[in-house]
């Protein structure tokens, strides 16, 4: 049988040596800790707290604000220092709950609301919804949202994305060579919601030792199967994921759940795991650092709303000056210009270069090599759309699907004129969201 | 924070392919065909394609000059001069070997907007205006070493060719043409390095034999096939013209759907036109109906129509 994949990608240098040998570490934080309303897509939380007002780790500071919303939970004690805005890893400033840690970690306690086997469904939906998860690879849809589709008994997979298919993130597989139990619990918690699924543990075979061992674990599981994907990015792009697992296609306009399928990311399955079993709401993470001006690159358990200085700063900070920085994976991350941001519950990893690869090359003209037609896993033609982009011609944009672009990065990986269609086309997309919303 | 990070729009790693680099292994593919070429026809050779490509060179430059932007480190002009060295007589005057450069980047390409912008490939519509402006001299192919005519030539005349030195290239024809050997050597090289793929040339040569299978005077002759495969410019056409980027079809589809009519043109041109070659014609031909491919073969996105597999 033919390796499980998808249409296009690239091969990009992984990087992941740097950092994949290393025990997860754990960073305590000091002074600060900034927590953003808005870390999810939809609404954002309302504060419960004033200023001055002593908080313990784990209690509720901000509650949904709205169904597809979530809340979120200081993950120090301390002291309510200041509700302001502050500035994001995207830029943007956003309204936060600044809170002076006083280095005591007392927590509020943790326990489960009730056993496992007495929970009914609705009982684990508002367990994973009070516990603030959204989904933690990056895009932070509410997961409560995404496990109650319009007809649950028709999902027939529940989809763990353990692909981590960006050059350089390792945090997925440390998560899963440490705590393989809590994401194979959590995958059978999803399970317990939809009694027709199957779960499948998708992960790419650049990481042997992953499969193995959940192979192993879940060798008794009659609704859990493990499969081994042909390591490419963007494996882990959900809807390439759920092609290359189930043999279903989806375009942007449909859900996974139209094809009955559900996909979550590894982080996210933990943290329904500890939220359902252990009592925990979402206030950590696990956080990559790395790159080749990291002095030590490891993984951290990070609590939300950390700075990122003090991430890097357990990583031995930069052993040369970068010149770059990102936050997230080299495709699809965000460059960042100051390190005095906090980190949310989508924050997947820090990367410190010490080249920027963009700056070195200058755009030239396309010479229609059609290298991004190949690469591109949504079957477009990114040269066109980004020259359309370039003109503003939104009719021809959206003829040749402009909109189905996932904006993997991919089509500017390979382009040997060093054009930035990605962008480009992104920058297109976002005024034909925009305008769609009006 | 005092230090200064460079920010841009994801990704922010690249490919280390560049224009450059594909331009530069191009050329490394054309030189076991120019190596052939000079061995085969002596030093003049050698001095046509310096010519040629010096001319190119130096139109790419001035053009920059004036517009106030150097383009030739990409080094797409030296590509277009070996190309139309290739494809011209070896007795050919050199002030038209210089003429011939100076269309091709001057009035193909820069007018048109320079690189990436030509609707043509820019080699091969010099040559065919070199064939338009002075049929006699590029026309004769009597040099030092061969004097009568080139084997298509005889071929077309009814008589037999020697396919074996037809294959190694020891035959009257244009520099770079004659030897299939070394072209195919070049290609694989292409191939290998993932600079072309077949869906091009291997459609231009498979519908091109079937036309010629079909309607020619010998039937499925493969002696005669054979010769047709081996003969003018095919095999440099189909791997190294029909296959230049900018004027092929981008779609994968449409590469195929160009390929073939490439190969129908070709054929109707070696068999009921005049002249025994038609490969020149046939893809400048072709690159005209690019646009007009492309949006036919318009790829259907990913999950688009339908639901399941």
């Amino acid at each position: 049988m033919a390796k499980l994949t998808f249409l296009g990608g690239i091969h990009p240098y992984d990087g992941k040596d740097l950092s994949k040998d290393k025990p997860i570490a754990e960073v305590l934080p000091k002074g600060e800790m900034v927590y953003p309303l808005s870390q999810h897509i939809g609404a954002p939380a309302t504060a419960l707290v004033a200023k001055g007002e002593r908080v313990l780790a784990g209690q509720k500071i901000a509650e949904a604000g709205g169904f597809v919303s979530a809340p979120v939970y200081a993950s120090v004690s301390g002291t309510v220092k200041v509700l302001e805005p502050r500035r994001v890893v995207t830029g943007d400033m956003v309204d936060c709950i600044v809170i002076e840690n006083d280095g005591m970690y007392e927590d509020v306690g943790f326990y489960p609301e009730m056993p496992l086997d007495k929970m009914e469904k609705e009982d684990i939906i508002h367990c994973i919804k009070e516990a603030g998860i959204v989904g933690m690879g990056g895009a932070g849809f509410p997961t409560h949202v995404k496990l109650s589709p319009k007809n649950p008994e028709k999902i027939d997979y529940v989809i763990a994305n353990c692909a981590e298919c960006e050059p350089y993130l390792t945090s997925d597989y440390r998560r899963m060579l440490e705590e393989p139990e809590k994401l194979i619990g959590g995958l059978k918690i999803i399970l317990k919601l939809f009694d027709r699924a199957q779960g499948i543990l998708a992960v790419e075979d650049n990481k042997p030792d992953c499969i193995k061992l959940l192979k192993e674990l879940t060798a008794g599981e009659t609704r859990i199967t493990v499969k081994a994907l042909k390591t490419k990015y963007p494996q882990g792009a959900e809807r390439q994921l759920i092609y290359a697992t189930t043999g279903r296609q989806i375009c942007s306009k449909n859900l996974p759940a139209d094809v009955g399928c559900i996909v979550n990311n590894v982080d996210t399955i933990v943290s329904v795991y500890r939220a359902v079993i252990e009592g925990k709401p979402l206030m950590e993470r696990i956080i990559t650092v790395t790159g080749d001006a990291i002095a030590s690159p490891r993984n951290f358990r990070v609590r939300t709303g950390t700075s990122y200085q003090d991430v890097l700063e357990a990583a031995g900070g930069f052993k040369v000056q970068p010149e770059k920085i990102v936050c997230g994976g080299p495709m699809m991350g965000f460059a960042m210009f100051d390190l005095n941001v906090p980190i949310t519950k989508t924050s997947t990893a820090l990367l410190a270069f010490t080249k920027d690869q963009v700056a070195l090359m200058e755009p030239g003209p396309c010479i229609n090599c059609g290298r991004c037609v190949e690469a591109c896993p949504g079957r477009v033609i990114p040269s066109k759309l980004a020259e359309f982009a370039e003109y503003g011609d939104e009719e021809a944009f959206l003829q040749y699907n402009g909109m189905e672009c996932c904006e993997c990065g991919c089509c500017s990986f390979v382009c040997p004129a060093k054009r930035p269609l990605t962008q480009q086309i992104k920058s297109m997309r976002k005024q034909q969201l925009a305008k769609k919303k009006k | 924070m005092s230090d200064m990070f460079k920010v841009s729009s994801n990704p922010h790693i690249r490919s280390k392919v560049t224009t450059s680099s594909i331009m530069l292994a191009v050329i490394i593919a054309l030189l076991p065909a120019t190596g052939f070429g000079i061995y085969n026809f002596g030093i003049r050779a050698l001095w046509v394609v310096l010519v040629t490509v010096a001319s190119t060179l130096l139109t790419e430059f001035l053009f920059g000059l004036y517009r106030k932007k150097t383009t030739i480190t990409d080094l797409s002009a030296v590509v277009t001069g070996l190309l139309l060295a290739l494809n011209l007589p070896v007795s050919i005057p050199l002030w038209m070997a210089a003429m011939g450069g100076v269309f091709a980047i001057l009035v193909v390409k820069m007018l048109f907007g320079g690189l990436g912008q030509n609707f043509m490939n820019p080699a091969l519509a010099a040559r065919c205006f070199l064939l338009i402006s002075f049929p006699s001299q590029m026309t004769n192919f009597n040099c030092d070493v061969y004097t009568g005519a080139t084997p298509l030539a005889v071929l077309k005349a009814g008589e037999s060719v020697n396919i074996v030195d037809m294959v190694i290239g020891k035959t009257a024809g244009t520099i770079g043409e004659t030897s299939m050997i070394a072209i195919v050597i070049g290609a694989c090289f292409l191939l290998l390095t993932g600079i072309i793929d077949l869906k091009v040339p291997g459609s231009y040569i498979v519908s091109f034999l079937l036309f010629v299978g079909l309607f020619g005077p010998c039937g499925f002759d493969p002696a005669y096939l054979s010769a047709q495969l081996a003969g003018g410019g095919l095999m440099l056409g189909a791997f190294f013209m029909a296959t230049d980027y900018v004027t092929r079809p981008i779609t994968a589809k449409g590469q195929i759907v160009f390929g073939i009519f490439l190969g129908v043109l070709t054929g109707i041109f070696r068999i009921f036109g005049p002249g025994a070659e038609g490969v020149s014609y046939a893809i400048i031909i072709g690159n005209l109906l690019v646009p007009l491919i492309e949006k036919m073969t318009k790829p259907t996105a990913f999950g688009v129509g339908g639901r399941k597999s």
